[in-house]
């Protein structure tokens, strides 16, 4: 592993999303069009966007960022460039934390926005400390990436990774509380829901908008859903690791 | 002159079908040795045997002394791909600088390289609006970076107007006098002729491993067409 590459690496996905003006408006102004369009949805029921909204700041930038990495890294395998870095001094680590850190700083300015028209303009109730709120998105955004990353080596085209929306991203949608409190499921889908990693996210979200803790003004709790976000974006990053291999059939 | 590459009793075998099968040959410093076959015979999947990426099902394949794929090769050998392997949505300096990081070399190991293969004009167009030509000597030029010892080229030179075609060439012997291992792909027969060695392919396996003058005084032909006929139907006479 070495910092040169990662940062190598992270430059150059920063510099493609910059002559890419479509995906840079998908990733900084979609998400706060979204929320804009659900507060106005609910504008004489302002309490129903302060139980949605703290839901949407966690999802949309695990969504964004999952169809963005998966493309991405699928156009890197088919155009053949992840057959020459390989060839290459190239850590797959190096390449996969590359990945992460510009999706990643692109998830800060994407969740900062967001939030700041939140807890601004759109008037959301936002009881915990609001940085609290944009680190929470930016773990959700990464854990977006890591899934991303990860469901790419099963796809051969585009359209294929695309077709992982469906089944890796809407049942935690549908799952993660936003529908349906959490504990109100039905038992084996309560179970499903606990070992799907988008339900802690929207949790740690929801905890914060809702409630102040005593240790810096955050819930315990909010660190703890965090810790199980961290840990499953370590593991698909691990397992996405391993997926990239040198020699191929 | 020193071995390049060494490959003995190579066989890889892809989805179901033995893609190269039962070859060795060696590949020395300082010469560019040609591997020319049609479409379909094997020949990328023995330039990437080689490169250290392909999953070979038997044989030895070494470079510059060590097991093809080792860690240590990697810094050593330059790489293109048959479809160029470069970003279409960055200009050509972008990609080269890109690459160029990833190996730890400066600005001016970009410079060059660019330079190399006559793209200065190009230098801030982004990939995606340049000809077919154009972009597989961006690929080419990632490849010169750090003056590797080892080039492994597959079909280079497809689609180039022959101007440049002939240009490319004299670059191939250039970096094989200063030092360098060549290793060309090519369909086309005619480039054969511009080879120090030439390696015929077909259907996986060699038939030839020769010069160019000795091939065609073995087989009394005039080209390396009519010789690579007169080889696969002396094999299929016997
Ligand atoms: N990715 C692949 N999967 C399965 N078979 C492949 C793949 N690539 C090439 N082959 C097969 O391997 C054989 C040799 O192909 P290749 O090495 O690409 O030849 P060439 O480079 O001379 O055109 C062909 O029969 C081809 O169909
Ligand atoms: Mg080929």
């Amino acid at each position: 592993m070495s910092p040169r590459v990662t940062f190598a690496v992270a430059a150059r996905v920063l510099a493609q999303l910059r002559h890419d003006h479509r995906t840079l408006a998908l990733l900084l102004v979609v998400p706060s069009a979204v929320l804009g369009l659900l507060r106005w949805m609910y504008d004489s029921r302002p309490d129903v966007f302060d139980q949605l909204g703290p839901a949407l700041l966690a999802l949309i930038p695990f969504i964004v960022m999952f169809l963005v990495t998966s493309v991405t890294t699928l156009r890197e395998r088919s155009s053949g460039t992840l057959e020459r870095l390989l060839a290459m001094p190239m850590g797959r680590l190096d390449l996969l934390l590359g990945y992460g850190l510009a999706f990643g700083l692109m998830a800060a300015l994407q969740s900062g926005i967001a939030v700041a028209l939140c807890a601004g303009p759109l008037g959301l109730d936002v009881r915990g400390p609001v940085w609290v709120l944009v680190v929470v998105a930016v773990a959700d955004a990464v854990l977006g990436t890591a899934f991303g990353l990860f469901v790419s080596a099963f796809a051969r085209t585009e359209f294929q990774a695309v077709q992982f929306m469906p089944l890796v991203v809407v049942p935690q949608i549908l799952l993660c509380g936003l529908f349906l409190s959490r504990d109100a499921l039905p038992g084996p889908l309560s179970v499903l829901s606990d070992a799907l990693p988008l339900s802690y996210a929207v949790d740690a979200m929801t905890l914060v908008a809702s409630r102040t803790g005593d240790v810096a003004g955050v819930d315990g709790q909010v660190w703890r859903d965090l810790g199980v976000v961290a840990a499953v974006t370590v593991l698909l990053l691990a397992l996405g690791a391993v997926t990239l291999r040198r020699r191929t059939p | 002159m020193s071995n390049a590459v060494r490959v003995d009793r190579l066989r890889v075998t892809r989805g179901g079908t033995t893609a190269v099968d039962d070859v060795s040959f060696t590949a020395r410093t300082g010469e560019v040795t040609g591997l020319l076959g049609p479409s379909g015979s094997g020949k990328s999947s023995l330039l990437r045997a080689v490169v250290g990426v392909q999953v070979v099902a038997g044989g030895i394949v070494e470079v510059l002394g060590r097991p093809a794929g080792s860690r240590e090769l990697r810094h050593r050998i330059g790489y293109v791909t048959q479809a160029p392997s470069v970003y279409d949505d960055l200009t050509v300096t972008e990609n080269v600088r890109f690459f160029a990081r990833v190996l730890g070399l400066g600005p001016q190991a970009v410079d060059e390289v660019v330079g190399a293969v006559d793209l200065g004009r190009h230098r801030d167009s982004r990939v995606a609006r340049l000809s077919g030509g154009e972009r597989s000597r961006v690929s080419l030029a990632v490849a010169l970076l750090g003056t590797p010892d080892l080039l492994v080229l597959d079909e280079p030179t497809v689609g180039l107007d022959p101007v440049l075609r002939l240009d490319l060439w004299a670059l191939f012997h250039r970096l094989a006098r200063e030092g360098a291992a060549v290793v060309v792909s090519s369909h086309v027969m005619d480039e054969a002729q511009r080879c120090d060695r030439l390696l015929l392919m077909r259907s996986g396996r060699l038939v030839a491993d020769d010069s160019p003058e000795g091939l065609l005084a073995r087989t009394g032909t005039a080209d390396v067409e009519s010789a690579f006929l007169a080889l696969v139907r002396g094999q299929e006479a016997r």
